[in-house]
């Protein structure tokens, strides 16, 4: 896939802790600002790394449960999942050289 | 979002907020080929802003998002061209002007640096530890997850206030801290705030410390006139202790102050003819979005008289 999908929370499990690649979840809601201009960034990302990384979107309004799940407190943030447990934590908005940095470490 | 394939371009456009999306409007109209660079979406600091009352002929109030996103429309009609990439520096030897970004070099005859400022931190133990766990830099962003809890909002300018104001939505109880005994926000604000039962201000007081376990639980608050020292229960601290000008990139280019922000005259011209800079970036910025729109249209005209001479 190379778009970021939105998916709900009875989906988090198979398309986040069950995936194969490793994940990156973008946690945003649609009253924040600073979360449209992470928007174009990991839509560029989830095009360079079609295949290797899979990107999904987690609105906090609509999944409290989960957001309260991983201790989420400020948005954007981004959780990158390998193997069922998040392994870094991006909080706020990143250039996007500094987040290709983060995704190539956990590669 | 992606700009077509020439990389020469009469003006690049260096940020995407109020000032950077005026230019641009100028500099399409003026039928200069114009790049506007920006590192995520366009809008600015402005984004932040849950809703705008001061900016003229809106009778009610408008989001920033919806704002800026009513001039990035209005550009791109006139012409305007926009690229989602980073700048990394300006190189001013020879004729044009070269913009390094992210996605390689763009070459110009005028420049405007638009870039605009990010949020202050305030420097404190626990500042940092405690990020995104209950420290703050956004109230629109994160008051909903302090639903029914006590935060503290540092700083007394109008930001600091906007959000406490905006925290009341959410929050029991906003206790706004800060170092001085009145406030420097907009008389209206101010008005506001007074009237609001869920907050109190905190004068002449400073955060020493941050402290908590897995988040934020208390602040150690310290008065600068009598030294008392009092600890306050507080699940989140929103920052709002004022900006500082992105001009990391620009050092060694044009001359920027002490706090690090452009130097301008009048014109928006910076200390390189054909490098102009406008809105927050520029010393002595009143950051308000009028005048980085203002800036904007001024450093517009400036780089379209520069380049037909």
């Amino acid at each position: 896939m190379s778009k970021p999908v939105e998916i709900e929370e009875a989906k988090f499990n198979e398309l986040v802790l069950q995936a194969e690649t490793p994940v990156l979840v973008d946690f945003w809601a649609p009253w924040c600002g600073p979360c449209r201009m992470v928007t174009p960034v990991v839509e560029q990302l989830a095009e360079e790394y079609d295949g290797k990384v899979s990107f999904v979107e987690v609105n906090v309004d609509n999944n409290p449960r989960i957001a309260s799940r991983y201790g989420i407190m400020s948005i954007p943030t981004l959780m990158l999942f390998k193997e069922g447990q998040p392994v870094d934590t991006i909080i706020g908005f990143r250039p996007k050289d500094e987040l290709k940095k983060s995704l190539e470490a956990a590669l | 979002m992606v700009a077509k394939s020439p990389k020469k371009y009469d003006v690049v456009i260096i940020g995407g907020g109020p000032a950077g999306l005026s230019a641009g409007i100028y500099t399409a109209r003026a039928r200069l080929s114009s790049l506007l660079i920006e590192r995520g979406a366009v809008g600015g600091q402005i984004i932040n802003a849950e809703w705008v009352e001061n900016y003229p002929g809106f009778t009610e109030s408008i989001s920033g998002i919806d704002l800026t996103e009513a001039m990035h429309k209005q550009a791109t009609k006139f012409g305007l061209e926009t690229l989602l990439a980073e700048v990394t520096g300006i190189d001013i030897k020879g004729g044009r002007k070269a913009v390094k970004t992210s996605q390689g070099d763009f070459t110009a005859k005028a420049v405007i640096i638009a870039g605009g400022s990010e949020r202050q931190k305030l420097g404190v133990p626990g500042e940092a530890e405690f990020a995104g766990k209950g420290v703050s830099y956004c109230a629109t962003c994160d008051g909903p997850f302090f639903r029914g809890k006590a935060v503290a909002v540092v700083g007394g300018g109008n930001t600091a206030i906007t959000e406490a104001i905006e925290l009341t939505k959410f929050a029991s109880r906003i206790t706004v801290i800060h170092r001085r005994d009145e406030l420097r926000a907009t008389k209206i604000l101010q008005e506001k705030a007074f009237a609001e039962p869920k907050i109190d201000i905190l004068w002449d007081s400073v955060i020493e410390e941050i402290d908590g376990d897995a988040f934020v639980s208390k602040v150690r608050v310290s008065n600068v006139k009598t030294r008392k020292k009092t600890v306050l229960d507080v699940s989140g601290v929103f920052m709002a202790v004022g900006f500082r000008p992105n001009t990391g990139y620009l050092k060694g280019i044009v001359k920027l102050d002490d706090i690090g922000t452009v130097i301008t005259n009048e014109k928006m011209e910076t200390s390189v003819p054909g490098i102009f800079a406008a809105g927050d970036i520029r010393g002595n910025s009143i950051r308000q979005i009028i005048a980085a729109a203002g800036d904007g249209a001024v450093a517009a005209i400036g780089a379209e008289k520069y380049i037909t001479g």
